[in-house]
């Protein structure tokens, strides 16, 4: 037993020594989590800014001018041009110089005046469904609070046209100003640690077939057991560093608050790891060389990013495809970690996403172990 | 059989197709100071004349060959080639010259025709010109009735064959060839030898090869020798074998006595410059024109009688070679004397044939196949290797050496037969089993980004060592390696020799019982193969049993019994003696190994039963 832990200690130092020295390794250490913490922390975010738009004002009247300043002066919003023609806002849409035309017809005033809806007609460009929806969401909201403040005479061409009866206070709880970056950042350490950990435990054996090195490994009197869990340590220890020093950045440099419990951020980081250490190295136990491990993990993270409710709903996905992405951890440390950082996880709340990712940590290092037995010996 | 060059006829004789003058080139290397791979090389290589380019691995001979194509642009000095210069005028001389590389560059997915093709389409042949020089070349390379084979199912040797006949497809002006020869079998390499005469005697082309095997510079016309990027000398084969008459002596050992352990007390001795076993007799080539330094080294007579011997190429070679070193400062001669460390007590030097110590032997095989597929690389393949020997698998690559090797090792399935390593099958058997072996393979196969010291570290450990012992073991593994001046760097920056040493201290660290070595001689120059073959024989005294293979027929020699296998079929198995009687005829009384394979492979001989020794 001793012996067999001198051997282990012995594998690890070694695998840690080929990390660092390895300048491919090094950079899959360093540069992939930073360079996603500052992506997905600026550009990954569903909230519009800078949105371009024109107006096509055939009223110009003081109430008209009056609706459009409020649009001028939202941060939102970004003036490209005034439209004198109907041809011109086909025109400009189409080449997507703007996202969405505002268009006031000439009888506004006059139906203002008159005590009658007046119609605002918002053009939006809708090949982009969701940058649509919500700018048409931006749009209406301008629209409704002008409507309050004028004592509801005016009627969008959007949905809420009738005079408002009920009034609606809404308040989000957990992200209270409903930042996406928020969603994203809390869940980017999972990913990361994704990343991280497969790509090096899916090149440690791989690399060693490369090198010709492996042949000499198995000679040597170790078991089949001890290198395998020699090969998966130093890529955990790394991937729970790193996700661990975004939670920190997250919280520092991005300002999200972190109201769970710093335990159940550890263990569902650990548990999500292990199973993901499991199908990297059986990945790399398929691979001979590192360019097919690399295309390996590949095909694992598309498909299990997008599964995983990290940017879109599993809610919005059909139901058999709901019930694929049960087999993916991803999905559950994604779901954890927004719990830990939003809600205030603690062990007891995320243990519906711990369970699940044991059962497929087992099976995933399950299926490694047996693969690298029946590839090797 | 080997044609003078006054014998070659062409109405071009005497024109020079390559002129080399004072040619200088330097890499740099990261970490490390540059490499002068070219120091001041002139040489001239003419019409009808096979001139060839010796040296052992890093002279320099592989960036002479790319320089003269073109490939490589030289720092200073030019390269003229058919009075075109070698940087200007690249593209005119790429369409007359033929160069075959190492690793020639067949298509291994495409039929042997469809090679030619491409390579006929690529050197723009005339098509009317295609038929008559196809049926030339496969006439001549013998590959007529495999036109429909895959590139990638020949054997090594007729891969080498059809890469020349692709190089020749438009008859070049000058061929420029690098080690064609590397690790083909001896008959193929014949073939080669002769396709490369008939195109010189029929074409009057000019031919420089570089070659690491020092018994086809006698073939050629004239051989130039590089050392580390100089020319240490010129000439014909005649006038080098001039430079060494009357140092040349041959040791017959009396009976009972093994040749090896004559060697053993040979080599490496003051006034001593080279000694090998060539046909169960020791070869001794001496400093002085004198037989004193032989004797002298024999004051307990072993030697039943010590012959003049007549001089070689190689004896020359490794003359030319000991003084290039010693005249550098910090020469990397090899040790006097090689320490195994393994134990104190060398074996008495009789010659007990190690038998009936275990009714199996340390090593243990019946009828051992494998199969890849339909493909059979190993056919029923039955030896005993027992305690204290070394015990060889020789044979051409591509043979099934290494598929059988890895068997052994328990890294390979066994498709069929039986083996046993110290009377276990190391795939089914636990990591204690593994604590006795070691092993080198081919490759070089440590971890390139630990240094040196790292990696000796790791294996020790690996087998458990730990402490003092550990600590002790490695300083000896840097003293008797001669690694101590590059203990901290990265091994995979090592020069090839280093890496070689360091890959067999990280093998015989932990002191195995039996040591595993794949071709650890293979692209090792001549010195350091001699070097090599002497720590093998010092561990085999300490009684470690060691299963070699190896493509260098005349390595065989060092063996106590070895196996010959061609095309994964058992050709022989005996000692060296076993095995060279074998071949000897009336007209030949005196075969090598390589006639002895030679012989075998063309079914000459008679090859013994499973048991080669009685």
């Amino acid at each position: 037993m001793a012996l067999a832990l001198l051997r282990i200690a012995t594998l690890v130092v070694k695998e840690f020594l080929a990390i660092m020295k390895d300048p491919k390794s090094r950079v899959v250490v360093i540069g992939p989590p930073i360079i996603q913490f500052f992506v997905f922390g600026y550009a990954a975010t569903f909230d519009l800014n800078n949105v371009r738009y024109a107006v096509r004002d055939e009223d110009r009247s003081v109430e008209s001018r009056e609706l459009l300043s409020r649009f001028r002066g939202s941060p939102t919003f970004r003036l490209v041009g005034e439209l004198s023609s109907d041809r011109e806002v086909g025109d400009l849409i189409d080449r997507q110089g703007v996202r969405l035309v505002l268009h006031i017809p000439q009888t506004f005033s006059r139906d203002l005046h008159a005590g009658r809806p007046a119609q605002v007609q918002v053009i939006v460009d809708g090949r982009n469904s969701n940058v649509a929806a919500v700018a048409l969401g931006y749009a209406s909201g301008i629209i409704a609070q002008y409507n309050a403040e004028r004592g509801g005479t005016l009627a969008a061409g959007a949905p809420n046209a009738a005079r408002p009866t009920l009034q609606l206070v809404d308040r989000a709880w957990f992200n209270p100003n409903l930042q996406s970056r928020w969603f994203i950042v809390s869940a980017l350490g999972g990913l990361i640690a994704m990343i991280v950990v497969l790509l090096l435990s899916s090149l440690s054996v791989s690399r060693e077939r490369e090198f010709g090195t492996f042949d000499q490994l198995l000679v040597a009197p170790f078991r089949s057991g001890e290198i395998l869990l020699a090969k998966a340590l130093p890529p955990m220890v790394c991937g729970l560093f790193d996700a661990l020093l975004l939670a920190a950045a997250a919280v520092l440099w991005f300002g999200l608050p972190f109201r769970g419990s710093l335990p159940a951020l550890v263990v569902a980081l650990s548990v999500f790891i292990v199973s993901v250490v499991g199908v990297g190295l059986f990945i790399s136990s398929l691979s001979s060389t590192m360019q097919q491990s690399l295309l390996g993990s590949f095909m694992f993270i598309m498909p299990s990013v997008i599964l995983s409710g990290f940017t879109t709903p599993i809610q919005n996905m059909p139901q058999w495809l709901q019930w694929g992405t049960l087999i993916n951890p991803l999905r559950y440390i994604v779901t954890a970690c927004r719990e830990v950082f939003l809600q205030g996880g603690t062990l007891a709340t995320i243990w519906p996403q711990l369970w699940p990712m044991a059962v497929i940590a087992a099976a995933t290092l399950a299926s490694a172990t047996w693969l690298f037995r029946h590839r090797t010996a | 059989m080997i044609q003078s060059a006054d014998e070659s006829v062409s109405e071009r004789s005497g024109e020079t197709v390559l002129g080399v003058r004072n040619l200088h080139k330097r890499f740099e290397s990261k970490g490390g100071p540059p490499v002068e791979a070219l120091r001041d090389v002139s040489l001239d290589v003419r019409c009808g004349e096979v001139v060839g380019l010796v040296g052992p691995d890093g002279a320099g001979k592989t960036t002479l060959l790319r320089i003269a194509t073109g490939l490589l642009v030289p720092d200073s000095g030019t390269a003229t080639v058919l009075g075109l210069d070698s940087v200007r005028d690249t593209l005119q001389i790429r369409g007359r010259i033929a160069y075959m590389p190492q690793k020639f560059g067949l298509y291994e997915d495409l039929t042997v025709q469809e090679n030619l093709d491409l390579y006929a389409d690529l050197q723009g042949v005339e098509p009317a010109a295609r038929a008559p020089r196809y049926t030339r070349l496969l006439e001549m390379t013998g590959l007529e009735k495999f036109t429909g084979r895959l590139a990638g199912r020949l054997s090594g040797g007729m891969k080498q064959k059809l890469g020349l006949a692709c190089a020749l497809i438009k008859s070049p002006e000058l061929l420029l060839l690098d080690e064609p020869t590397v690790g083909v079998d001896p008959v193929s390499r014949r073939e080669l030898w002769r396709i490369v005469y008939q195109m010189v005697d029929q074409e009057g082309i000019g031919v420089l090869v570089a070659t690491a095997y020092l018994d086809e510079a006698e073939k050629c016309h004239r051989v130039v020798v590089l050392h580390e990027g100089r020319k240490l000398d010129e000439g014909t084969p005649a006038s080098f074998r001039e430079q060494v008459h009357g140092h040349t002596f041959v040791v017959q050992p009396p009976p009972g006595v093994r040749p090896r352990t004559i060697q053993g007390r040979l080599a490496g001795r003051p006034g001593i410059i080279d000694a090998t076993i060539r046909g169960g007799r020791v070869r001794v080539v001496t400093e002085e024109r004198d037989i004193a330094a032989v004797t002298g080294a024999m004051p307990d007579n072993l030697a039943a009688a010590i012959d003049v011997a007549g001089p070689t190429f190689e004896d020359a070679f490794m003359k030319l070679l000991a003084h290039a070193r010693s005249s550098q400062s910090h020469a990397n001669l090899p040790a006097a004397q090689v320490s195994t460390g393994v134990s104190p007590h060398p074996r008495e030097p009789e010659a007990t044939i190690h038998r009936g110590e275990s009714a199996d032997g340390v090593v243990h095989t019946r009828d051992l196949t494998k199969r890849f597929g339909t493909f059979t690389a190993v056919s029923e393949i039955s030896f005993d290797v027992h305690r204290g020997e070394i015990f060889g698998l020789l044979g051409p690559n591509g043979a099934g050496k290494s598929t059988t090797f890895r068997m052994l090792c328990g890294l390979s399935k066994v498709s069929a037969g039986e083996v046993r390593v110290a009377g276990r099958d190391l795939r089914r058997a636990g990591s204690f089993a593994r604590q006795r072996l070691g092993y080198m393979a081919q490759q070089f196969s440590l971890y390139g980004q630990l240094s040196v010291f790292e990696n000796l570290r790791f294996f020790g450990r690996a087998y458990g060592l730990a402490n003092t012992r550990l600590a002790e073991r490695i300083e000896w593994a840097l003293d008797e390696f001669d690694l101590r001046g590059h203990r901290d760097m990265a091994s995979g920056r090592l020069p090839g020799g280093y890496k070689q040493r360091l890959a067999m201290a990280a093998a015989i660290l932990h002191e195995p019982d039996i040591l595993f070595l794949d071709e650890p001689t293979s692209g090792v120059d001549p010195l350091a193969r001699r070097d090599f073959w002497r720590r093998i024989n010092s561990f085999a005294e300490g009684g470690v049993t060691v299963v070699v293979t190896t493509h260098f027929m005349e390595e065989a020699e060092y063996c106590d019994r070895m196996l010959i296998m061609s095309q994964g079929r058992e050709l022989a198995t005996g000692t060296p003696d076993e095995i060279r009687e074998l071949a000897r005829t009336e007209d030949h009384p005196d075969p090598t190994i390589e006639d002895a394979f030679i012989a075998l492979a063309e079914g000459a001989a008679r090859p013994r039963g499973k048991e080669g020794s009685p």
